[in-house]
């Protein structure tokens, strides 16, 4: 059978233990703040080379 | 290719499908096999969840779009992180809450079970009928340029895949794709230097950017808002985050990459790295290809990239005549971006725009001839093969870089088809071990080494069927794109389901099933009667189906308890 929920899964509440990130919202927020320097970055590039 | 590149070839390849399985052979606990060690960190889930999405034809013909059409195709991959995100928040914890083997299986558990066979079929029929293709798409480019039979090269690579996978499971998947991804990264590096240093003199990365920009191939972003152009920061965010959210979200070879591992933290962070990742290895990819653009510029190259098809169809002197016009072109060009950038190096504006012109209306002059000579192919066989731009970065590989890396490059090639066959093939023998199979022998649940020996067997039907589907596809027209519109077809009402289990929480089975099974006719009803893109119809079935789901849902009777609730 499939084995049971895993109750003991602290998980959710567990930190991402990454240095300078305390939650995983900051996490999120890095990574789609990332995403947006990429874009911005995309950007510049297509405006110098074009 | 010599002695040396055989051996790197065939030391890298089946070296690494040999330690998979000799690692693995052990392995008798249906967790492990089917969700990979219970200790893989976040490094290994990454890498395997991007060696997953990164086939063969990623590293074929991403190069030739960027060669093409440029850096533009960057956009297509805007929405990944976000919809990674996603993934993270909602779906992840889920999944790991329940402890469920399959995506699947959290529908039974949050509807019921004709929800949970529903998805679990769809998934079967769409992922099933690609499996084939996998295996086909790079192996009839290999064994074209290559001149090895392409029935070979299929069974090789079916064989190789389907031994260390079904011995395995997803432990050797996982161990087999980090290494996988190392000789992936070791060639793209290789190739890329040995581009950089095969430029002319006095070119150099900046110059050759310069002219890459100057002829178009450094647009990376398109803010228009023009729905006709195909690649645009808006369709690359809207379309891009839908379609990673299915396939990120709901496809079981994605699925079961990070379902397992260590614990929650360690699958959230192997995505995220996927999610910072992602945009710039897809970016380098397709500044190799415009960079190629810039070396033929320079370099002597056929006007055809295909040439095994040009010479099967170029017999007349019509043929003779547009090799002599494109070579000629090619000349003009490369003194024009000479002249460019020797006015560019001189100041001179009012020089430097004359200049200027004169390049862009040489190279437009190449492409005309491109076309033209992809006229004269059709003009000559209406089923000529006109599509060379796969065959360019392969071209560059054979002609251009020494022996030993060229052994690499082509195991670059087997290994990126090895890692995306080999997650498929575990995805569809644990789907169809734990969604049907279980399903109808509930009593042979409880057997653990029963449940590993028919997840093997599975794994192995459906790696034969594979092999047997990319024999017989030789046969077939356009298969990519078909197989490509029948994604898009089951796609849609796939996600739709799982956007409403986890959004629409007063919805129940019954209404969520018929409102698929109906969203699902209206998608294929609409494919034989319409004549839209097909990429509207992961769009169409995903709405129809939350959108029937809500109104079934208001006029059937309320669904009975609160099932599988988001926060347990």
């Amino acid at each position: 059978m499939t084995p049971a929920p895993r109750r003991d899964e602290r998980s959710e509440a567990e930190p991402p233990g990454v240095p300078g990130f305390g939650t995983w919202r900051r996490v999120y927020l890095f990574v789609f703040g990332w995403f947006v320097l990429v874009v911005i970055l995309l950007t510049v590039l297509t405006e110098i080379f074009s | 290719m010599n002695a040396a590149d055989w051996v790197v070839l065939l030391g890298t390849i089946v070296g690494i499908a040999a330690y998979g399985a000799w690692r693995t052979r052990h392995v008798r606990s249906l967790n492990t096999y089917l969700r990979g060690s219970t200790s893989a960190g976040w490094g290994t889930i990454g890498l395997s969840v991007m060696a997953t999405q990164a086939s063969a034809i990623t590293f074929l013909s991403i190069p030739g779009q960027g060669f093409e059409s440029g850096i533009g195709f960057v956009q297509n991959y805007f929405g990944l992180p976000l919809a990674l995100i996603i993934v993270c928040a909602v779906f992840l914890p889920m999944y790991r809450r329940l402890n469920v083997y399959t995506a699947y299986e959290f529908l039974g558990q949050r509807f019921d079970e004709k929800t949970r066979l529903l998805g679990a079929g769809l998934f079967l029929l769409q992922r099933g009928l690609a499996a084939g293709v996998t295996i086909y798409a790079p192996a009839i480019i290999i064994s074209t340029v290559l001149g090895w039979p392409l029935d070979l090269v299929i069974v090789f690579t079916g064989l190789l895949v389907i031994v260390y996978t079904v011995t395995g499971g997803s432990e050797a998947v996982a161990l087999t794709h980090k290494w996988q991804m190392a000789v992936i990264s070791a060639g793209m590096v290789t190739a890329m230097v040995v581009l950089l240093l095969r430029l002319p003199d006095g070119l150099g990365f900046t110059g050759a950017a310069h002219v890459a920009g100057a002829l178009g191939k450094l647009q990376a972003v398109d803010f228009s808002l023009d729905p006709s152009r195909r690649y645009t920061v808006w369709t690359g965010v809207f379309g891009g985050l839908f379609l990673s959210l299915s396939y990120f979200g709901t496809d079981q070879s994605q699925v079961q990459r990070y379902i397992g591992g260590a614990s929650l933290r360690e699958g959230r962070l192997g995505l995220m790295f996927n999610a910072v990742l992602k945009i710039p290895m897809q970016f380098v990819i397709l500044v190799l290809g415009a960079l190629l653009f810039v070396f033929y510029q320079f370099a002597p190259h056929p006007v055809f990239f295909n040439q095994a098809e040009w010479r099967r169809h170029a017999q007349d002197g019509r043929f003779r005549a547009i090799e002599a016009e494109h070579a000629s072109a090619v000349a003009q060009s490369q003194s024009a971006i000479r002249a460019w950038l020797q006015a560019r190096a001189a100041d001179d504006t009012a020089r430097e725009a004359r200049a200027r012109a004169a390049m862009v209306a040489a190279s437009h002059r190449t492409h005309a001839i491109r076309a033209e000579a992809k006229a004269a192919l059709m003009a000559a066989d209406p089923r000529a093969k006109t599509k060379d731009s796969d065959y360019v970065f392969i071209t560059f590989i054979l002609t251009q870089l020494p022996h030993g890396a060229v052994g690499l490059l082509v195991a670059v090639m087997f290994a990126a088809a090895l890692s995306s066959k080999a997650s498929e093939l575990a995805a569809l023998g644990t789907t169809t071990t734990i969604d049907f199979w279980r399903h109808f022998r509930p009593l042979a649940a409880a057997d653990e080494a029963r449940n590993v020996r028919v997840a093997r067997r599975f794994t192995a039907l459906w790696g034969i069927f594979a092999v047997a589907f990319a024999l017989f596809a030789g046969f077939a027209e356009n298969l990519i794109e078909a197989i490509n519109i029948l994604g898009s077809i089951f796609y849609g009402v796939l996600l739709g389901l799982f956007l409403v289990a986890f959004f629409l929480r007063r919805v129940g089975g019954s209404a969520v099933f018929f409102a698929a099974v109906t969203a699902q006719a209206l998608v294929i009803v609409m494919y034989f009667s319409l004549n839209i893109g097909y990429l509207w119809y992961n769009l169409i079935g995903c709405t129809a189906c939350i959108a029937l789901s809500v109104a079934l849902q208001a006029v059937l009777p309320p669904r009975a308890g609160a099932g599988v609730s988001r926060r347990g």
